[in-house]
């Protein structure tokens, strides 16, 4: 998949970049050849080069995020398992009252999300489905985006596909695949990046001191140092857009659903980590 | 929900340095920060850590505002006898948290 339409603004984002990430190899041999109009970034990282973020952190913070007693995302797991088992809402029944134990009934479930939903005709993430849930099951009240009780069940759901590979074969996805990937590739932001500049074709490097990641999905909802709690994959994404300087969009917007999408798409095959630890 | 979480090998042979790790949840709010509208946060942290072994002190420490969020601990001891490790923070609002773990020393 070439960028074709990002080719105007190739010299702002030389520019940005190396004030941000040192030399841009591949925008200099371009330059230097005088062919600009026909540059074009990097392609999609190969399957069998992607990498999980994990594998550039510290062996501390490796050794945090394997052992659960100490991995502080434990925490929110098991006050999910709390929450997956109390009762709420008129309904006055629990999620385990319909679903039953969760490392059955919800194993491989996070690796699928986000689903499409039939009924509303659009896909919807874990966080989505769970509100969804209670609503309409419960009779509950929906748990705010980013709160802790849903990001505790969100986590307990995920710790059960930890290990499994992300699934992404549902053919109705493809249109908000399609979505996410031109999101993903648009430039935005007052430094005019687009999510692709870093995490597609200069993964690996470095960023501010900090090594730049592919980017895949595989541990949310993750507790993050820098964060000293939980978050879930839009609050990340909403990072990056602050860090570019672009106006983020709102939690559980289209936009964020179709990234989240995309990026899942991206990492299939690759396996699950939640909840992990990130610096 | 105050939750903490324990890890020790529960059956070590005698006169084996253990590991003990502990890990509780906590905001540690550290009392600098502002609210969007500008009003002072309250400190709210903890302050002390005491483990004992059978009652008596094997591990203490003082925490500081500058301690993050969930404060995790880890220390060594020498397993001498079969009892219980019993862990105690106490912080800020009156807060004190506990928990016990049994070992038996082969």
């Amino acid at each position: 998949m070439k960028r074709a339409a990002l080719v105007p603004s190739a010299f702002a984002f030389a520019r940005a970049t190396r004030r941000l990430a040192g030399p841009v190899r591949r925008l200099g041999a371009v330059a230097a050849a005088g062919t600009l109009s026909s540059l074009s970034l990097a392609a999609d990282i190969p399957l069998n080069e992607r990498r999980s973020s994990y594998e550039a952190m510290s062996a501390a913070t490796k050794a945090m995020q394997d052992d659960d007693s100490a991995n502080p995302a434990t925490l929110w797991v098991l006050d999910g398992e709390a929450l997956w088992r109390a009762s709420a809402g008129a309904a006055g029944r629990a999620c385990a009252d319909c679903h039953g134990e969760a490392s059955q009934s919800m194993r491989g479930v996070a690796a699928r999300y986000p689903a499409y939903d039939a009924k509303r005709q659009t896909p919807v993430d874990l966080e989505g489905r769970i509100n969804i849930c209670r609503v309409e099951q419960q009779q509950a009240a929906a748990l705010r985006l980013e709160s802790k009780e849903l990001l505790a069940l969100t986590a307990y759901l995920a710790r059960q596909s930890r290990g499994l590979p992300i699934e992404s074969n549902d053919s109705r996805l493809a249109p908000s695949i399609e979505a996410g990937r031109q999101l993903f590739q648009r430039r935005q932001g007052q430094l005019n990046l687009a999510c692709a500049h870093c995490h597609d074709d200069h993964w690996g490097e470095k960023l501010a001191g900090n090594a730049v990641p592919q980017g895949h999905p595989t541990g949310y909802p993750l507790y993050r140092l820098e964060w000293q709690g939980v978050g879930s994959l839009q609050r990340r994404l909403r990072n990056c857009m602050i860090g570019m300087r672009a106006e983020s969009y709102a939690f559980g917007s289209p936009e964020f659903i179709a990234l989240e999408t995309y990026l899942m798409w991206r990492a299939r095959g690759m396996p699950m980590e939640s909840p992990a630890v990130r610096p | 929900m105050a939750r903490a979480l324990i890890k020790v090998s529960p059956n070590p042979r005698r006169g084996e340095v253990i590991e003990i790790k502990t890990l509780i949840s906590h905001e540690m709010e550290t009392g600098f920060r502002h609210s969007t509208t500008g009003a002072a946060i309250p400190r709210d942290i903890i302050t002390t850590f005491v483990a004992t072994y059978n009652g008596e002190e094997i591990f203490s420490a003082q925490l500081f505002p500058a301690i993050a969020a969930n404060p995790f601990i880890t220390f060594y001891t020498i397993a001498k006898e079969s009892g219980t490790l019993e862990f105690r923070w106490t912080g800020d609002n009156g807060y004190a948290a506990s928990e016990q773990v049994k070992i038996a020393v082969e």
